[in-house]
């Protein structure tokens, strides 16, 4: 596979995947014509590979033209390192961040090498995804002090705001620290890592099925995107075929979930510029939508409907009907609702010129998904890189340019019909025959990555198989880890009261990404 | 205009919201430590405050979900409030992060006595499938005392209202205490 001038020698590991290995020191170079050629990285991450006789990894995802290129540069057990990657794609600099406080690995010459996972509950030479890591301390409290150190504003007038980590609503917890001059916000500081559960160690050991249900647990609102990302991967490591309808029934319930999202968030968004209107009539079309989806499936959030070789449930002809109809009905109430939203002067007054991330900023930064087409990054994976059943379903991605709440709300309100759209499609369409086939055996180690555009922004796994069977290491990818930086800029220069308005407008998940 | 929209809208929407669920006694894990005279002084109101102590978010969806228009929560005195100084429950959902533990344990001593805790969905009442590791308590009765624990993956709306009912709802069998 070629990107810039060289052919980097990658093998295609599934549709639009490509694999492939390299030194350490071209890691630099191709990261270079990536982003030359417009093209992002997506994640990073880290493994122990000394039981394999292979040192540690270093592993990158990059979205490249012709598709997502997976790297992995073997690391030596003594010192493993590998050259800083965040002064080419800024968003890798908390991955890295991350990859240390796990796993010991060290990017060389980074400008920022503060702590990001680790807050006081291991020590600084403790690395839990080390396979010979065993916690040193007794699980007793950890100490209080984080002793994280934030960058601090100084000057005439300057003062701190900290907000969390328990925050005042029903939202995950984090700590945001605001330096203001009045209202007006000159920096905003994240400090995340408050979910961090161990996630990717409960993993290790886990047998693939029990696997699917974990991966669908790594950010709940989010569960199909992780279910089915998780299973393409076992599936492609284990050279396993799905059934077609098994597949067009998992796109089903991804734009499911998408819809039942962005309803939501419609809602708040009107609730938090003081609509309260607003917020009533996106959860009572959310409710009924998620009533109707336990009705046919179930399960409100179709959760464990996702199983490694298809999926756990079917649709019938009487469900087939009744769900279209419900896409009907919605369509309609979403259009009248999208009227008074746009008629709404306060709404629009607020929404507009509100948390703005230009263009050539968020390219820069890597802004992805939802938000990053909202700002003019037009990537959606369903509809340039796409798996089955997408590549039968001509999917239309939204785009935005201005970048601001109102721009995200927009995006919101077009995937939501064209959602819609796709889930009649689905339905008319929906292929015959079983939908489920067992895995085939594993005899060896072996690896896949699945890839998925879930509502937030694509959504990766990577999975590694023993050759006992059992998943030996897993990394789950969330959007959020690129764009939560992001969140911090379209702040600067807004006031303090708009943040829960520009907060809610990129909605991202702190569970995916604390791991 | 707008309000001519939003008031037709209204109107053509109509009330849906639905009457109130019973309380589910058996999901109490403790003797009630408040007795009836409490419970008729606060008339059956209660103000909450959500605590996320490292959840996977499943559990605040629901969470959101009964703060929409059918499940009509302040109609059954039910409340959510932004302090836990203004809180008579602390509704704690996940399982207990060690990052998050003092924080939680902070929420829980800064919330007046006499107060409630409610565990929600399966990571708070055992641990569920992250149970308990380098990075986490397990099951939020680990770190502070729970009066209720509803369990689910997540609960529904009405198993989360039964289990909120059941903290704050007179037990006729046991008054004494």
């Amino acid at each position: 596979m070629k990107i810039g001038e060289h052919d980097w020698h990658l093998d295609p590991l599934g549709k639009h995947i490509w694999r492939g290995r390299m030194e350490a020191g071209q890691l630099l170079a191709l990261a270079r014509e990536v982003k030359e050629e417009g093209g992002q990285l997506i994640a990073l991450w880290g493994s122990d590979n000394r039981h394999l006789g292979r040192g540690f990894a270093i592993h990158a995802t990059l979205l490249t033209s012709a598709g997502l290129a997976w790297v992995t540069c073997a690391l030596p057990d003594d010192a493993p390192a590998y050259p800083d990657l965040a002064h080419i794609f800024p968003q890798a600099g908390r991955m890295q961040r991350a990859t240390f406080d796990l796993l010991g690995i060290t990017a060389t010459d980074a400008v920022d090498d503060r702590k990001w996972l680790r807050h006081t509950a291991w020590a600084e030479d403790e690395f839990p995804l080390r396979k010979d890591f065993s916690p040193r301390a007794a699980l007793g409290s950890p100490p209080p002090n984080d002793a994280y150190p934030f960058i601090r504003v100084e000057g005439d007038g300057v003062h701190e705001i900290a907000v969390g980590p328990i925050h005042a609503g029903t939202i995950e917890p984090g700590h945001f620290r605001f330096s203001v001059i009045g209202e007006r916000v000159l920096r905003l500081e994240q400090r995340l890592g408050y979910t961090h559960k161990g996630t990717e160690k409960r993993f290790e050991g886990m047998d693939p099925d029990t696997g699917a249900k974990l991966a669908g647990r790594v950010s709940g609102d989010t569960h199909i995107a992780y279910a089915w990302a998780y299973c393409m991967a076992v599936e492609t490591a284990t050279d396993s075929q799905v059934p077609d309808r098994a597949v067009w029934l998992r796109a089903l319930f991804l734009e499911i979930e998408r819809i039942a999202n962005h309803l939501g968030d419609l809602g708040y968004l009107g609730n938090d510029v003081a609509l309260a209107f607003g917020f009533m009539q996106f959860w009572r079309l959310k409710e009924d939508w998620l009533r109707l989806t336990a009705k046919l499936f179930g399960h409100r959030y179709l959760f464990d409907r996702i199983v490694p070789g298809g999926v756990a449930v079917d649709i019938g002809d009487g469900g087939r009907a009744e769900l279209a109809a419900e896409a009907d009905r919605l369509e309609a109430e979403v259009h009248s609702l999208k009227a008074i939203y746009d008629d709404h002067a306060t709404l629009q007054d607020r929404f507009t010129n509100t948390g703005v991330c230009k263009p050539d900023l968020a390219a820069r930064l890597g802004l992805t998904g939802l938000a990053g087409r909202a700002s003019a990054q037009a990537w959606d994976a369903r509809a340039q890189f796409p798996q089955a059943p997408y590549d039968q379903l001509d999917v239309s991605m939204a785009t935005q340019r201005r970048g601001d709440v109102l721009a995200r709300a927009e995006v919101r309100f077009s995937e939501i019909h064209e959602s819609l759209r796709l889930i009649r499609d689905l339905l008319a369409r929906l292929p015959a025959g079983d939908i489920h086939v067992p895995l085939k055996p594993v005899r060896d180690v072996c690896e896949g990555l699945g890839w998925v555009e879930g509502w937030r922004g694509e959504v990766l796994v990577a999975v590694r198989i023993g050759a006992d069977g059992r998943l030996d290491r897993v990394h789950p990818h969330d959007p959020s880890w690129q764009n939560w930086p992001l969140l911090e800029i379209g702040i600067l220069g807004n006031i303090v009261p708009d943040f829960p308005l520009i907060n809610k407008s990129f909605n991202l998940s702190y569970s995916g990404a604390d791991l | 205009m707008a309000t001519h929209l939003i008031l037709q809208k209204i109107l053509k929407t109509g009330f849906v919201s639905e009457p109130a669920p019973q309380a589910d006694l058996a999901l109490r894990t403790r003797e009630q430590a408040l007795h009836a005279e409490i419970l008729r002084i606060f008339g059956q109101s209660v103000a909450i405050r959500h605590v996320d102590a490292g959840s996977c978010n499943g559990c605040e969806l629901e969470i959101h979900a009964i703060n929409g228009p059918h499940y009509n929560i302040e109609g059954m005195g039910v409340k959510f409030v932004a302090s836990p100084r203004h809180a008579d429950m602390l509704l704690v959902t996940g399982p207990v992060s060690r990052n998050l533990e003092v924080a939680l344990k902070r929420a829980y001593d800064a919330t007046p006595e006499p107060k409630w805790v409610v565990a929600m969905g399966d990571c708070g009442c055992t641990g569920g499938m992250f149970g308990e590791n380098y990075a986490t308590c397990g099951k939020v009765s680990n770190v502070i005392p729970v009066d209720v624990e509803v369990p689910g993956c997540p609960p529904t709306p009405i198993a989360l209202l039964q289990g909120i009912l059941a903290a704050v709802s007179q037990d006729k069998t046991n008054t004494a205490s």
